[in-house]
């Protein structure tokens, strides 16, 4: 299954890129993602959403899924 | 209920105003308190900051603060609400953020507008990077859970 990737802020950064789209075997994970989109440790507080909710890492991927990973937020 | 999330500079003033003449019924609400957040030029310990730039994830963003309201509507008796929330590049003094809140009583319309802005800005996914004479930098983040401290009532989605 393919899953788009979205970075912001800082994590567009660190990862070098806005977003990525990447090629999972059926019942993946957030944690099965990032392992391969990156090849650092995830930092403890970064903020994960699937298809615009938030989520964590335990969060089982479908086909197509949007998934966001960025820094804790600073509106207002 | 209306939420607008926009690059450049806004009359925050104004737009209250205006949503009020245009969708707020006369005679029928009681009280209306509104938040306006500023840029500063200094911010943790960093002065004559001269610009930021204000990245947000489009879509979520809208859509999380849609649901803050509805959130907000449902916990008090509010008539409506307004908030506009400015993205990209802004100067000191230029308003960041409005929060407008319509209800019958004065107490609805504090605690949602108190609310709604604890929310906009703990998790509304929002990231300001500073301009100063030392550099660039991203600010640190607000923690999802201290929006607890600052208000007890606050429920978490």
């Amino acid at each position: 299954m393919k899953v788009s990737v979205k970075y912001f802020a800082s994590m567009r950064e660190t990862m070098g890129k806005a977003d990525d789209i990447a090629d999972l075997n059926d019942g993946s994970t957030v944690n099965d993602l990032w392992a391969n989109v990156a090849t650092v440790p995830m930092v403890e507080n970064t903020l994960i959403a699937v298809n615009m909710e938030y989520t964590n890492v335990d969060h089982v991927l479908v086909d197509g899924d949007e998934v966001a990973f960025f820094p804790p937020v600073t509106g207002g | 209920m209306k939420v607008i999330v926009k690059d450049g500079e806004f009359d925050p003033w104004k737009a209250v105003s205006d949503y009020q003449n245009e969708n707020i019924a006369d005679g029928k609400h009681g009280g209306s308190v509104t938040f306006i957040g500023s840029m500063r030029d200094f911010n943790d310990g960093v002065e004559g900051i001269s610009n930021m730039y204000l990245d947000h994830y489009p879509g979520m963003t809208e859509k999380h603060i849609a649901h803050v309201i509805n959130d907000a509507m449902e916990k008090w008796d509010v008539l409506d609400a307004l908030v506009v929330h400015r993205v990209g590049n802004m100067r000191p003094n230029d308003a960041i953020v409005l929060v407008a809140v319509w209800s019958e009583h004065r107490a609805m319309a504090f605690d949602a507008c108190r609310f709604i802005i604890n929310d906009l800005k703990h998790r509304a996914p929002f990231w300001k990077r500073e301009a100063s004479d030392d550099g660039e930098r991203w600010v640190e983040g607000n923690s999802i859970d201290a929006v607890a401290d600052e208000h007890s009532d606050f429920n978490k989605h």
